[in-house]
């Protein structure tokens, strides 16, 4: 995995949930759109428990701008109920304005081919 | 199990049948699997809805038998392209 670090500055910070009793679908709703980008991650961008996340992260910290993480490892249930209402079996998953990008390979390879930068920089 | 290598490659040809699929073990312990997978359905797709059409076949597997894709799509030519 090759990707130029700019700088290993962290911008990823967890997300604050104020509402983690309501309904799991509505609690998915409000986590995904909680930032411009979010990440549901295995642990936290200062601390990442999993190598496709911690290589997420990475990317995302060279474009030096700030994006929320969720840690799975924490919630079992955001753990399980993402992947059903995202149709996504795995971790990471990366979302930009309430839309899912796909896993670290999609952020990869956009970012490879330019795609992630611009997407960003609108 | 090394069985997972076919299992993975069988469920993607089931679905997709003009598929050129290569699965590769990446950790040794035969859970953690390179997926790549050739085929023209891809054209004109966003990758993330590439990617998508792979998660959806191996959605299964990955409740228990496999814990991590890194998935590769290509079309036919990008393939071709890269072989070169």
């Amino acid at each position: 995995m090759s990707f130029n670090v700019l700088n290993n500055k962290n911008y990823g910070e967890a997300v604050q949930e104020n509402n983690s009793a309501a309904d799991i679908n509505e609690r998915l709703k409000n986590l995904i759109s909680s930032a411009d980008l979010v990440v549901f991650m295995k642990g936290t961008s200062e601390a990442p428990q999993c190598g496709f996340s911690a290589n997420t992260c990475a990317i995302l910290n060279s474009y030096q701008k700030s994006f929320k993480t969720f840690n799975i490892l924490a919630d079992e249930t955001v753990r399980q109920g993402l992947k059903t209402y995202s149709n996504w079996p795995t971790y990471p998953q990366i979302y930009y304005k309430g839309q899912l990008l796909g896993g670290n390979d999609v952020i990869m390879e956009m970012h490879e081919n330019g795609e992630l930068k611009e997407l960003l920089n609108h | 199990m090394r069985e997972n290598l076919d299992l993975v490659k069988n469920l993607i040809l089931e679905k997709m049948d003009d598929a050129h699929v290569e699965v590769t073990d990446l950790t040794g312990t035969f859970d953690h699997l390179g997926v790549l997978v050739v085929s023209d359905t891809f054209k004109g797709k966003m990758i993330f809805e590439q990617h998508q059409m792979i998660m959806t076949i191996l959605t299964n597997a990955l409740k228990d038998k496999i814990h991590a894709v890194k998935i590769k799509t290509m079309t036919k030519d990008k393939f071709q392209q890269s072989l070169s």
